[in-house]
């Protein structure tokens, strides 16, 4: 029951590691930046996760509702800006890849390589 | 509030709130606007910095509530002696390159590009400096992304393409790096709630189960180490130094993986030597070998490289292993040694690359065997190169030897292990002598390889803020003074937390 009971934490961690994996083997520079994508994406399950609270609503202060259990809104106001941060890396990446299929005519790693050791 | 409080918000604010000036500037249609918003814009930080650095009490620091928000609630900035040394080399290391550099960014950077990389330099110096004031986990991850972004945008910001491939990799490696001191940052709130370090450490003793906290540890540990490029997660700095702009290695080798380190140094000294026990031995036990390594290796590299650019790289990647060596001995003496050789490397460092920037205005390319005869044609930067050189190996009388000293006077109190670390800091500094004797030999004692042997020295703007760096060299390997006891202080200050 207790593993079960963190799935949401297995879910990151499987999440992590395929992205990991990604950026690691895959030669394809647009590959790559999908995987580092999903990498980030796993971190901001982790912090969803840890904000729920059981039973808790929306942390909205309603008037005449009585006492409430809220969710932790801390860790949604904290991802919303790693998610702003994550696009950013994300489109800089991409844009970076323009630029290195202008110059080299190609987006593998390999043949980049190739190209590098002859200039 | 006077405005003396209100300088650490000033110190992050000004570069930040100038940088969309200096990318407006494209449209007043004329070439130095943006340059001269730059320029100004990192003389104010670093006049701020330094009244930071004048003023701050060693003891305590400087707290500052961000929106008058209380601590642990809201953000604290928080300017401790420590961080305010890291101020002056940010800001001054900014100030300098932009000073002497417009000569060579003008010859790099395209005309209808130069405004956004003055406003992506100023958001490098802005997100540096909130990573070095800031008391708040979240934070320091935001600000560190910030002058990250900036960094790769100033880094492919010149005409190798090469530097594409290298930015790449540097912006995958990178945002791995801060990625995973994001999981350990939210592990860590996990467990106690917090994101202030202060709050933090107090909170980290009363957690019952310590098992994610000690994965935060090596997630933190891990992530910072890569983003400071600590052997052996350094494959990222190379090519990053060597094909970006010139003047652009100088400011980014004076400052930004001291950045990381500085935020390692503080959450494994202040957060996690006081709250988990034997963490301090884990920590020397892990990086001590770490560093070791990273002298010798990245010497010996050095030693063998052909390109200078890329000696010089390799030649940082040893001198990080100088500063983890110093922080893993756990001493005062120690992290004084460490924390000092942050100032005397930017100085050295900065002051070669400046040179090499000057030289690359002139020379075909900066191979090594390019260069051959340069001492002759530009004999006012050799020179320069040479006394930055004598810093960077430590020779007495310069500022290089001043970290060495504390380095080694740290060493010699550990008995055996001490002996052997001695031995390690005095082979490097051979090899230090042996990789900057191949530049010289190249610059002094082969003849010129084209016929044009007209003496073509750098520009004067270039030329005499990079006398003022040699010179600044030797006046502080004389007379230490501030940095050095500013560094005393820091590194008292995160000793508290052993013993």
């Amino acid at each position: 029951m207790e593993v079960l009971g963190h799935y949401n934490y297995w879910v990151f961690a499987f999440l992590l590691t395929i992205g990991l994996y990604a950026v690691i083997a895959k030669p394809n520079l647009v590959k790559k930046l999908l995987g580092l994508s999903i990498f980030q994406a796993a971190v901001f399950l982790l912090y969803i996760s840890m904000a729920k609270v059981e039973g808790g609503t929306a942390p909205i202060i309603q008037g005449g509702a009585g006492e409430q259990v809220y969710s932790n809104p801390l860790p949604h106001v904290l991802i919303l800006t790693a998610i702003v941060v994550g696009i950013s890396t994300v489109a800089l990446g991409l844009a970076i890849v323009v630029r290195i299929r202008e110059e080299y005519g190609t987006i593998e790693e390999d043949e980049i390589q190739a190209q590098d050791r002859d200039r | 509030m006077t405005l003396a409080q209100q300088l650490p918000a000033l110190a992050v604010a000004v570069p930040l709130i100038t940088a969309p000036l200096a990318a407006a500037a494209m449209v007043f249609h004329r070439r130095h606007v943006a340059w001269l918003v730059a320029a100004t814009a990192s003389i104010a930080s670093l006049a701020i910095a330094i009244a930071l650095a004048a003023g701050v009490d060693p003891v305590h620091g400087v707290s500052y509530e961000v929106g008058s928000w209380p601590a642990p609630y809201g953000i604290e900035l928080r300017v401790t002696s420590f961080s305010a040394l890291l101020l002056m080399i940010i800001s001054g290391a900014s100030a300098l390159a932009l000073l002497a550099g417009k000569a060579s960014l003008d010859a790099e950077v395209t005309m209808q590009r130069r405004p956004y990389f003055y406003a992506a330099w100023l958001l490098a110096v802005g997100g540096m400096s909130g990573i070095v004031v800031s008391g708040d986990a979240f934070n320091i991850f935001v600000f560190m992304e910030v002058s990250s972004l900036a960094t790769y945008i100033l880094i492919a910001g010149g005409r190798d393409p090469r530097a594409l491939t290298a930015v790449f990799k540097y912006l995958i490696m990178g945002t791995l790096g801060a990625t995973f001191y994001l999981i350990g940052v939210g592990l860590i709130y996990m467990m106690t709630g917090t994101l202030n370090f202060a709050d933090m450490e107090a909170r980290i003793v009363d957690v019952a189960n310590l098992k994610p906290i000690l994965a935060a540890v090596g997630f933190i540990t891990i992530g910072l180490a890569l983003k400071a490029g600590v052997f052996p997660l350094h494959v990222w700095l190379p090519n990053a130094y060597a094909w970006s702009p010139h003047v652009v290695t100088t400011f980014i080798a004076a400052c930004s993986t001291k950045v990381s380190l500085y935020v390692l140094l503080r959450f494994d000294f202040l957060v996690f030597h006081g709250s988990l026990a034997g963490h301090d031995l884990q920590f020397s036990g892990f990086l001590m070998p770490l560093a070791v390594l990273a002298i010798l290796v990245a010497s010996g590299v050095a030693i063998a490289e052909g390109h200078v650019k890329r000696l010089l790289a390799y030649s940082s990647v040893a001198q990080i292993g100088y500063i983890v060596l110093g922080a893993s001995l756990l001493t005062a003496n120690g992290l004084t040694a460490a924390i000092v050789h942050f100032f005397n490397h930017a100085l050295a460092k900065g002051g070669m690359f400046l040179a090499v920037a000057c030289i690359a205005l002139r020379a075909r390319s900066l191979r090594l065997d390019d260069l051959a005869g340069i001492g002759r044609l530009m004999p006012w930067t050799t020179a320069a190169l040479v006394v930055a050189a004598l810093s960077l190996i430590g020779i007495p009388g310069t500022a290089g030897f001043i970290s060495k000293w504390y380095l080694v006077v740290a060493a010699l109190d550990e008995g055996a292990t001490g002996i052997a670390l001695v031995a390690v800091v005095l082979l490097s500094s051979l090899m230090a002598v042996a990789y900057v004797w191949r530049i010289v030999e190249a610059a002094y004692f082969r003849p010129p390889a084209g016929p044009d042997l007209a003496v073509r020295d750098a520009p004067a703007p270039m030329l005499a803020v990079l006398w003022a760096v040699a010179l600044a060299n030797i006046w502080f390997g004389l007379r230490p003074g501030l940095p050095l006891e500013l560094s005393r202080a820091a590194a008292a200050a995160l000793m508290r937390q052993i013993q």
